[in-house]
């Protein structure tokens, strides 16, 4: 059913619009320099949306109105009309027992502040370093599958394989498995925000996959994130099952759809810009600056938070219960912040950009995405220096709260 | 004769590395990606002063600062 087309975005947004997922870097141009940067929609269950890259860090830093319990497990935008789902009785059990939501994304102090504290160190700079080499070669083998045709899907071929096998590595799980968790994703994040039933059936396909691999973990411990995360401790007590399963979820969940669009969007700028190519092949040392630049104009991700209780913000009254979608990417393209910021400048000097996120919940991935995008793009651009869009207008975008290319044919000289 | 100090507030630092991965040799960051200055972050060369003024710049976070006082 095609939803009613939008008239004004800062009263009636739809994230979900078709011209919002492919293009919607004018629309918050719009928002953001009008007298009404925080917008408003009564759309899918409804929600406020600031624009201004100083409102973002406000409403990031203000925990206490602003919490983030459900951000990811609970329906964010339970679908226009949709009744709530009835669970039934293996799943009310299921729900029991690890009622957690997925730490530390979903949780507020205190115990945000012990469960990031258990997950920042696998995720280091150090610790993500060792992971590079298998990346790599991981890269090589996708492009070596593809190069002699001269032609290849650089979202479903490329961008979408790297980021869950490199999680799986980390975690001890099968990489066959790879397709699957891809569906499971994209079924919880992507396509289940307007599907409950379908974003309802991977939840669980994560959670119970999850569950068997901890019971696995502690009978079998290994060398991995599951069995690190079993044997860590909090005050002197082992870290309760049902987190560790939760934080497993995150981690599937959360390090998939959000890296392979930021490699996808990096490399469809790259087919579009032979200038900028050639800049990164010249001057191989540049690859750190733009893989920042490319985060702040390509940033993938827009969170949610909830409104913990009744505050005004700006003239806008917001009740305890509302969402508010954390529109990072559009902070990102805020001209009051960043000099021309609908341009990407490689070298760009001045990025303070908040692609992941600003304050309490900055994303524990960081470091674990920039390597895979470092990577993926040097790898990518070492072999194929010279490609382009087969198609520019046969383009698929995923947009909402995840926003990259899904389908992408581009052609090179085989 | 100025001297620049290069701070971080470690309230406001969240770990995003991004002074780290532009000017290791000025910042270092602990396990949790926590950073401080390396030794007393005394800035001794304009390069180095240029090179701070970057990492205040690019900080999502403001945590960086650039202290300035005269000393005899």
């Amino acid at each position: 059913m095609p939803a009613e087309p939008v008239n004004d975005w800062s009263t009636d947004y739809d994230i979900f619009a078709r011209e919002y997922i492919r293009d919607p870097f004018p629309i918050w141009d719009q928002l953001r320099a009008s007298s009404c940067p925080v917008a408003r929609t009564d759309r899918w269950g409804g929600s406020w949306m600031p624009t201004r890259y100083e409102d973002l860090v406000k409403f990031a830093r203000d925990i206490q109105h602003f919490s983030s319990r459900n951000v990811l497990v609970a329906d964010v935008m339970p679908a226009p009309g949709a009744e709530e789902q009835e669970l039934s009785e293996e799943d009310q059990q299921l729900v029991q027992q690890y009622d957690v939501g997925a730490p530390p994304i979903t949780s507020d102090p205190p115990v945000h502040t012990w469960s990031r504290r258990l997950l920042l160190p696998p995720f280091s700079v150090t610790s993500v370093t060792k992971f590079e080499p298998e990346t790599r070669e991981l890269c090589n083998a996708l492009i070596d599958g593809f190069i002699a045709n001269g032609r290849a899907d650089g979202a479903a071929d490329y961008a979408q394989q790297i980021p869950p096998r490199v999680i799986a590595s980390m975690l001890g799980i099968p990489k066959e498995m790879t397709s699957t968790f891809t569906d499971w994703v994209r079924g919880f994040l992507e396509l289940g925000l307007t599907d409950p039933e379908l974003r309802q059936e991977s939840g669980r396909s994560i959670f119970t996959f999850m569950i068997e691999q901890v019971q696995q973990r502690k009978e079998h411990p290994g060398d991995d994130l599951i069995s690190y995360l079993l044997a860590q401790k909090v005050d002197g007590e082992p870290v309760p099952e049902p987190h560790v399963v939760g934080t497993c979820f995150l981690l599937l969940v959360a390090g998939i759809d959000t890296t392979w669009s930021s490699i996808g969007s990096a490399l469809w700028h790259l087919a579009l810009h032979p200038e900028h190519r050639t800049q990164l092949i010249e001057q191989p040392d540049l690859i750190a600056n733009a893989v920042e630049e490319l985060l702040r104009a390509y940033s993938p991700v827009t969170m949610a938070r909830y409104v913990a209780e009744d505050v005004e913000y700006a003239g806008c009254p917001m009740h305890e219960g509302d969402k508010v979608l954390m529109n990072f990417p559009a902070a990102n393209r805020d001209p009051s912040i960043f000099d021309h910021p609908d341009q990407v400048i490689l070298d760009r000097e001045k990025n303070p950009h908040i692609a992941f996120g600003v304050g309490i919940h900055r994303c524990a991935g960081s470091n674990l995405a920039r390597m895979e995008m470092k990577v993926a793009i040097q790898e990518w651009l070492r072999r194929i220096p010279d490609f382009r869009l087969e198609d520019p207008h046969a383009v698929t975008w995923a947009g909402g709260q995840v926003r990259g290319p899904r389908k992408m044919a581009v052609v090179f000289p085989s | 004769m100025t001297v620049r100090i290069v701070k971080v507030d470690s309230e406001k630092c969240q770990g995003h590395n991004r002074c780290y991965a532009m000017a290791p040799a000025m910042f270092k960051v602990d396990e949790f990606g926590y950073a401080t200055p390396r030794g007393d972050g005394v800035l001794k060369t304009e390069q180095d002063l240029e090179l701070a003024r970057r990492a205040v710049d690019n900080c999502p976070e403001r945590a960086i600062s650039i202290e300035e006082h005269d000393e005899a």
